[in-house]
């Protein structure tokens, strides 16, 4: 397990392989579908949000505010992450995203990113909504609310050893590409 | 009604809630296969760790409680409007106490009014049968794994895919292949040989009723099946896609009358957060005994 603390280095992140398996402490954002068009079209981050060295999160989780007054993440497992091939590219190229959260990996685009920028794919366990919602312990912002809803809305999280598996590295490596032809060529012996 | 009503939602909590005991088995099963210290196994833990969370918390096992399928077998003297009705109810206050996400959105306006019910949300199926006995089967089924679902059309060219049981074999683990991890695996598969397309689908959903370690009646289906499983589990595929030996954990095929024309093999993929539950009910609408 390697301990990765935002914001974090592109040293520390270009050094991480595919198949490592990262624990992430410190401040993470979560957008998905809504805000990653925006960005592409030309929008910019609210006041006080940067995602310089910092970790994006597809997810729409489930957020109640407590008898205190206080946001508390109740579910917060990864949405699929291919839906933002056409903007993620861009996404880190402009905002100096180190790393992107979600499931089932995403295509050429992102993964060429990655290696230009310095950025990695990090692949949490999906339908883990309890378990990942355990290390999200402060849910101190929310941006975008009104304009996005609350599952598209821009949050941000104080997490502690939030636990996810680098598939796609920032030296051009695709875990899910290699997983894919080796089990294409395994397939074949069977058929 | 009132009865009936307190039921539907104990139903509803269950199923987003409780993984079956079936398919719990199954993944503990899974996570002693794989290798200690692998990112399969390390996921597997991760995802026993959340059925336990869940259930102790009393909060949904994945934040996406999908879509809302109830199959209800029922002798003819049971009113099915004011069933509907009441599982309408239930399904509405299930997601104001927060064991179903407002998860339903109009295809056109994509307004989502945080009800859960419209057009198709919640789905009942009625099936009427001879004996005083209710029963009412739940299914919450995910959106990431219903999105890598397939239906295929034989004879398929290019899988070499003929119109026989091979044939079926072939378009079968071609689904598991092209799905990888993407559906939330390990997976279990729902599958149909025949019928139309809009029936062929359904009845693979049924097939995801059936309990995982049931017996085909029918010999050469209860081989295939298995033979699938056994075939994925050797493709490295594994939990989330990470590689590893849990690709599937179980496979249920049925089968339907088809056209001479037409041959269809639909295939539904159910995520590891596996949400069924079943309860028989009394005249009064009193859950009698749990179904899985
Ligand atoms: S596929 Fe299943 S486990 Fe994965 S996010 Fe969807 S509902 Fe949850």
């Amino acid at each position: 397990m390697i301990e990765l603390k935002t914001p974090i280095s592109e040293e520390i992140i270009r050094s991480l392989k595919v198949g490592d398996e990262v624990l992430v402490t410190g401040r993470m954002f979560t957008g998905r579908d809504a805000v990653h068009k925006y960005l592409h079209e030309g929008g910019q981050l609210p006041a006080g949000v940067d995602f310089k060295g910092g970790v994006l999160y597809h997810c729409g989780p489930v957020i109640i505010k407590d008898d205190q007054g206080q946001w508390k993440c109740v579910a917060a497992g990864p949405t699929t992450s291919i839906r933002e091939e056409p903007y993620q590219w861009q996404v880190i190229r402009d905002f100096g995203l180190r790393g992107v959260i979600g499931k089932g990996g995403m295509g050429e685009r992102t993964l060429a990113a990655c290696k230009e920028y310095g950025c990695v794919y990090l692949h949490a366990i999906g339908g883990a909504a309890q378990v990942l919602a355990e290390c999200i312990k402060r849910v101190p912002n929310v941006h975008f609310m009104e304009k996005f809803g609350a599952p598209e809305a821009i949050w941000e999280f104080e997490t502690v050893q939030f636990p996810a598996v680098v598939t796609m590295d920032a030296n051009g490596n695709s875990l899910h590409k290699e997983v894919f032809a080796a089990s294409q060529a395994e397939l074949a012996k069977y058929l | 009604m009132n009865r009936l009503f307190e039921s539907l939602l104990e139903l509803i909590r269950r199923t987003s809630t409780v993984i079956p005991d079936d398919v719990h088995r199954a993944i503990l099963a899974s996570l002693e296969q794989e290798k200690k210290g692998t990112i399969a196994a390390n996921a597997m833990q991760i995802i026993d760790q959340n059925i336990a969370l869940a259930r102790n918390k009393s909060q949904p096992i994945c934040q996406d409680t999908g879509s809302i399928i109830f199959y209800v077998e029922a002798p003819a003297s049971l009113d099915q409007i004011a069933f509907e009705e009441q599982a309408r109810e239930a399904v509405k206050t299930a997601t104001k106490k927060g064991y179903l996400r407002q998860n339903s959105v109009d295809s056109i306006t994509g307004k989502n009014d945080g009800t859960n019910l419209g057009p198709g949300s919640p789905t009942v199926h009625f099936h009427q049968h001879r004996s005083p006995e209710i029963s009412v089967r739940l299914v919450l089924k995910g959106g990431g794994c219903e999105n890598v679902g397939a239906q295929y059309s034989l004879p398929n060219e290019k899988l070499k895919a003929n119109r026989d049981l091979d044939g079926c074999r072939k378009a079968i683990l071609d689904a598991v292949l092209q799905a990888q991890g993407k559906g939330c695996g390990p997976g279990i598969l729902g599958v149909c040989i025949g019928g139309d397309r809009a029936t062929g689908y359904e009845h693979s959903k049924q097939q995801l009723l059936r309990s995982l370690d049931d017996q085909n009646p029918n010999p050469e289906l209860a081989t295939l099946e298995k033979d699938i499983v056994e075939t994925a589990n050797k493709l490295g595929i594994g939990p989330m896609g990470f590689g590893g030996k849990t690709t599937l954990l179980g496979t249920k095929i049925g089968v339907l009358n088809r056209l001479p024309a037409s041959y269809f093999v639909s295939v539904s993929y159910m995520c590891w957060a596996y949400r069924r539950q079943g309860m028989v009910l009394d005249a009064e609408g009193a859950v009698q005994k749990w179904l899985y």
